[in-house]
């Protein structure tokens, strides 16, 4: 027995080697348990080489790139740019918002826009297996990181926490072979489950009496207890049917393998499904975009009543071409009505015969009175929202219109205690009734 | 007679190699090669495909030519790759596999003359092949993950990874000869 194990020495030691292995793997498999302590050294040794690593390549690398390599390209970009701003303003003013947008600052909105509380982190290493899709990211349980967490982007899904440690956590990215998502398509809400093992990912689980159109957007379903609902995976690039399931291909919305900065959902609440794709910039406030013909700004609207006098005397002058201040100008007809009020003024009441008060009719062609600026040349009469060419109906004299009652009552007071219907009047008997 | 003989017929280029060969710059390197992996992707993209802890461990067990020492290094190696792992994979996968890698690299040293460039880009693609797959087989097999095994890629990556190999073992043998 001593000669056949020293004869196969070496044999015997790799197998005894390559057996410890395996039980200590079967024994890890058996007890589902991670081996956290030998994983916290490792971690614990490499991080923190691997943070000063990418301070120093930040610093350095990253200061020569933008100082001396791309010297020329910014100052022509600068150029570019300023040559674009003459020529189309309103462009430039959408495309400076997106250009000089940090995605930290968009990491930021985004995070206040969600209603789940998250952290930001940053990416600072990769995993050692080259199948597996995982990173690391700089923050750990201190804080407030958990197992299982999931971590996005404002574009979309990029994974979960798998492990965590104090100062570094580790993420395994979506499109890991192992790693699957429960989506919802926008339109429908065909349900499915996201799967990127075959190096593109396609969502599975849909029937094919499933309508899915190519474009249409995924969001996150809430079904796998990762992710909360609502937020953005991707966008269909192909949709066939297959043998029992439909072949759903999707265009990952966000960058999983390439992103540098995340959010870490700490507490995860479900929203809606948006009804449009997701646009981040949608709730930042700005200014309205100044008019393409550079003509009126938008003013703002009166809101005092010396605003809305002055504003008043304003349209009174201009429509009377009176300069205020002008020497040699005329007079202006203060009691005269602007355009908008002559065209929506109620004509005053008059009271009837049989006490009943009844509209007169508007007042139209009288001198003095303005017309409005955009009312028809013809006399005919104009009826409100009708259009330009439309066909007037010529009103019919012998049926008078039914008159609306107004009743006299005086004005109560809020919350006074109000007087029940008196009993109607009774009406005069007309000639037909008399007969 | 017997010692005299024994002393003759040990290779003389082993034993001065592995007493040249500074056992902290070894470990040293080691610690390298599985921080470059982890790092090096973020530093520069797209070299995923870089295995600088195999080829450390196949450089290691071609010069070092002891089967045992071999696969005590691959394992070592490979629980240390193992322990930056994602934490759904167990520890002990990359082990296996690169104490299989040590030992087999070991036991054809002795049949090939090492020495030689080509020899070794044929070697470094071998083995990377076998590692790849292995690992493919085991992750398959022991933990039952259905992972693709995509082999026009194994096959790029292997080509890549041996011709790295050749610089990178010139300049493991200069410092082998400068220590």
């Amino acid at each position: 027995m001593e000669a056949l194990l020293s004869r196969y020495r070496n044999l015997t030691v790799l197998l005894v080697v390559v057996f410890a292995q395996l039980l200590y793997l079967a024994y890890q498999v058996r007890t589902n348990r991670d081996e956290r302590l030998i994983r916290v050294w490792a971690v614990t040794a490499v991080t923190p080489m691997a943070g000063v690593v990418e301070a120093v390549r930040r610093n350095t690398i990253g200061f020569l790139q933008d100082y001396f390599i791309l010297l020329d390209v910014r100052e022509q970009n600068r150029r570019l740019k300023s040559d674009n701003d003459h020529l189309r303003m309103e462009n430039v003013y959408f495309r400076n918002q997106l250009a000089t947008a940090e995605h930290a600052r968009a990491l930021t909105l985004f995070q206040t826009q969600i209603p789940s509380k998250t952290v930001p982190a940053r990416v600072i290493g990769n995993s050692t297996v080259i199948t597996a899709k995982a990173v690391f990211v700089d923050r750990g349980s201190t804080s407030g990181i958990e197992k299982g967490m999931a971590v996005v982007t404002p574009e979309g899904i990029v994974g979960k926490v798998v492990a965590v440690y104090p100062l570094v956590s580790q993420v395994l990215l979506v499109t890991d072979p192992t790693f699957k998502v429960g989506v919802e398509s926008q339109k429908r809400h065909v349900h499915g489950v996201l799967n990127c093992s075959s190096g593109k990912c396609v969502v599975e689980q849909i029937q094919n009496e499933e309508k899915v159109d190519v474009g249409e957007w995924f969001f996150t379903s809430g079904e796998d207890r990762i992710f909360p609902k609502g937020f953005p995976v991707g966008t269909v690039v192909s949709a066939q049917p297959g043998q029992g399931m439909k072949n759903v291909a999707l265009n990952l919305s966000g960058a999983p393998g390439g992103a540098e900065e995340v959010l870490v959902v700490l507490q995860g609440i479900h929203q809606n499904i948006p009804t449009g794709p997701p646009v981040l910039q949608a709730s930042v406030k700005t200014l309205t975009p100044p008019s393409p013909d550079g003509g009126s700004t938008p003013t703002a609207k009166p809101q005092t009543e010396a605003d809305k006098v002055l504003e008043r005397y304003q349209t009174l002058g201009k429509q009377q071409e009176h300069v205020y201040g002008g020497v040699g100008s005329s007079i202006p007809n203060f009691n005269a009505k602007p355009p908008g009020e002559a065209a929506t003024a109620k004509p005053p009441a008059v009271l009837t015969e049989t006490g009943e008060t009844q509209p007169t009719a508007a007042p139209t062609d009288k001198p003095g009175l303005a017309k409005p600026a955009n009312a028809p040349p013809n006399s005919g009469p104009s009826i409100l929202g009708a259009r330009p060419n439309a066909q007037v109906p010529v009103p019919q004299p012998a049926i008078p219109a039914a008159k609306p009652k107004v009743e006299n009552r005086p004005v109560l007071p809020l919350g006074a205690p109000r007087r029940k219907n008196p009993t109607p009047r009774a009406e005069p008997a007309t000639p037909s009734q008399q007969q | 007679m017997n010692e005299v003989s024994d002393e003759i017929l040990k290779p003389p280029v082993r034993e001065s190699w592995f007493s040249r060969f500074q056992v902290v710059a070894l470990v040293a390197l080691t610690l390298l090669a599985i921080i470059s992996k982890f790092y090096l992707p973020r530093l520069v993209p797209h070299t995923e495909w870089l295995e600088l802890p195999l080829l450390l461990t196949i450089y290691f067990s071609l010069m070092r030519r002891g089967q045992i020492a071999s696969l005590f290094f691959g394992a070592f190696v490979g629980l240390a790759e193992d322990s930056l792992s994602p934490a759904n994979l167990p520890i002990g996968m990359y082990g296996i596999t690169k104490t299989l890698v040590g030992y087999f690299a070991a036991s054809i040293s002795m049949r090939f003359n090492v020495e030689s460039p080509v020899i070794r880009l044929v070697l470094s693609f071998f083995f990377y092949l076998f590692h790849a797959f292995f690992y493919w087989i085991m992750r398959r097999a022991l933990l039952g993950q259905v992972v693709p095994f995509d082999l026009q890629e194994a096959l790029v990556n292997g080509g890549l990874n041996a011709v790295v190999a050749i610089p990178l073992f010139a300049i493991l043998d200069r410092m082998r000869l400068g220590g």
